[in-house]
């Protein structure tokens, strides 16, 4: 089981090393959407300040659009579904495998964001560990939900524009609590962020546990 | 016999046949028109101004049963997922997609009627503090993402279960969400038990539970028509599909004279 | 009666929202009927299911 999950995030984390697409082009579509904010919001930097948080996350979100986007179409190519099937490989296993490799992503993007607001934003970190754990919390919660939308558009023909039309709405309450945290470990308003974080653990959990029901049933069926 | 009959009343011939009422859908039609025009007058002339919210709260007499029919819906919606998946029925899957199409019309008007009584009431059209209004609206969100789906094509099974998938997604997230987020923070501006704790006057209090009765029979009225047009939908695929093969057969038959023509 | 102008317009589109969707459905209903034969119109009606 482990093995597997193993092979099947390796084997995605190499397809998209081999093609350099998170590197040359994920992040830095990631650091023009932050840089766009910027000029939508005029420089202010005390509006700036305020909206960090959820700027970050927002920018997260269409990031992990394209990552799925991409995460998906790697299995729908060739008939590599079957494939995967055939191997013998227990659905759940290609789940969590999947959903790791889309992770590992995000939070490679997540760095240079953080990197990003630091500088482009000003932001000012006050808690790190609030800062760090809500990043992997929530990107555990927002892979899953990924993964799982992913394999439900697999087959459909205007899969691009029905993804985001699902994902976004799944993830706005990952998207609330993950900017409530953010808010704390930013320092930029006073709220309780550990708490924050908790509730985002419990939608990490509940995205994990539905996703590894249902992506059985989608690998077979659809 | 069956097949002489569908041969006389194949499509419009038979006028009873061209639509999808039925005695019964027509007597519950008139009652729900009945029970409108009463609900207005009730709302309007019989229930007395509220005490804080003034004549606003005849508002209330539609915002409640809209949203306990919203939930009514989508569980029916979720119920039928969850059949789909289990016993792989037609039925169940038409009864799901009924239900998301007319709860998504609840839950939008739920939303707006909600906003214009807020307006007066609490002085905006929104809040975003509110864990009710910001759920009630991702559940909208969602079950009009159900909707993409189930337009995104063909009667294939798979398209089925891809609905099922996100109808039972959304039941059993929003009410987590909804939940936890207010038990957690507690952040509500919503009328917790202005319902339940017995300070309504009683022909307000009558009038809402009559408004709910009204709804709760346009909400059968239209999911029995509802139904009847998902199966029709459904038939008329499966139609298409058979004259398709057909179209095929004779072709075979016409092209391959000897081995293949005769099965058919 | 106070705030009449929020009373009509949301009375006024709730009502239109459930008239023009009875209206659609039923239209529907009478669009696909005449495609469907007979024979596959299961669940039409309880009256005269042979």
């Amino acid at each position: 089981m482990l093995a597997d999950i193993a092979a099947v995030a390796g084997k995605d984390l190499r397809i998209e090393w081999r093609s350099r697409v998170t590197a040359s082009q994920v992040i830095p579509f990631a650091a023009l959407v932050l840089v766009l904010f910027g000029f939508a919001l005029d420089a202010n930097r005390p509006v700036l300040e305020r909206a960090t948080p959820g700027l970050f996350w927002m920018t997260v979100l269409f990031v992990t659009n394209l990552a799925v986007q991409r995460s998906t179409s790697i299995e729908t190519s060739d008939g590599a579904r079957r494939a995967l099937l055939l191997a013998g490989i227990e659905p759940v296993a290609v789940f969590v495998g999947k959903a790791l490799a889309v992770a590992v992503e995000l939070l490679a993007v997540e760095i240079v964001l953080v990197g990003g607001v630091l500088v482009f934003y000003g932001a000012e970190i006050d808690d790190w560990g609030l800062l760090v754990l809500t990043c992997v919390v929530a990107t555990m919660a927002v892979a899953a939900a990924g993964t799982l939308l992913g394999a439900l558009v697999a087959g459909i023909r205007a899969r691009e524009t029905v993804l985001p039309i699902l994902l976004l709405p799944v993830l706005a309450p990952v998207l609330i609590s993950a900017t409530r945290a953010f808010d704390d470990a930013l320092g930029s308003v006073a709220v309780q962020g550990w708490a924050w974080l908790g509730l985002l653990a419990g939608f990490g959990v509940l995205n994990s546990g539905l996703g590894a029901l249902a992506y059985g049933v989608l690998l077979e069926e659809t | 016999m069956t097949t002489q009959v569908a041969a006389q009343d194949r499509g419009d011939g038979d006028p009873t046949r061209a639509h999808t009422g039925s005695r019964a859908t027509r007597g519950l039609g008139l009652v729900v028109l009945a029970g409108l025009v009463a609900l207005v007058l009730l709302a309007f002339f019989a229930a007395p101004p509220d005490d804080e919210q003034g004549d606003a709260v005849r508002l209330i007499f539609i915002h409640v049963p809209s949203a306990i029919l919203t939930y009514v819906a989508f569980f029916t919606t979720a119920a039928g997922s969850a059949m789909w998946l289990w016993k792989r029925s037609s039925w169940w899957d038409i009864t799901a997609h009924a239900a998301a199409e007319i709860g998504v019309m609840f839950c939008a008007l739920t939303l707006f009627t909600g906003s214009i009584w807020g307006r007066p009431t609490w002085n905006t059209y929104w809040d975003w503090g509110d864990v009710r209004l910001v759920t009630t609206l991702i559940l909208f969100l969602l079950m009009v993402g159900y909707l993409v789906v189930r337009s995104s094509g063909g009667d294939d099974p798979a398209v089925s279960t891809r609905a099922a998938i996100v109808g039972l997604l959304a039941a059993i997230n929003i009410p987590i969400v909804n939940r936890s987020v207010e038990w957690w923070f507690d952040r509500t501006l919503h009328q917790k038990a202005s319902l339940t704790d017995g300070k309504l006057e009683d022909l307000t209090l009558f009038t809402l539970v009559f408004g709910l009765v009204v709804g709760l029979l346009f909400f059968v009225w239209a999911m029995i028509h509802r139904f009847r047009v998902g199966w029709l939908e459904h038939q008329a695929r499966a139609e298409d599909l058979d004259e398709a093969l057909e179209a095929r057969r004779s072709e075979a038959a016409a092209a391959g004279s000897s081995a293949s023509g005769g099965e058919a | 009666m106070t705030h009449l102008g929020y009373l009509l317009v949301g009375w006024g589109v709730w009502l239109a929202a459930l008239a023009l969707y009875g209206f659609r459905v039923v239209a529907r209903g009478r669009r696909l009927s005449t495609r469907v034969p007979a024979d596959r119109q299961r669940w039409m009606t309880t009256r005269d299911r042979p």
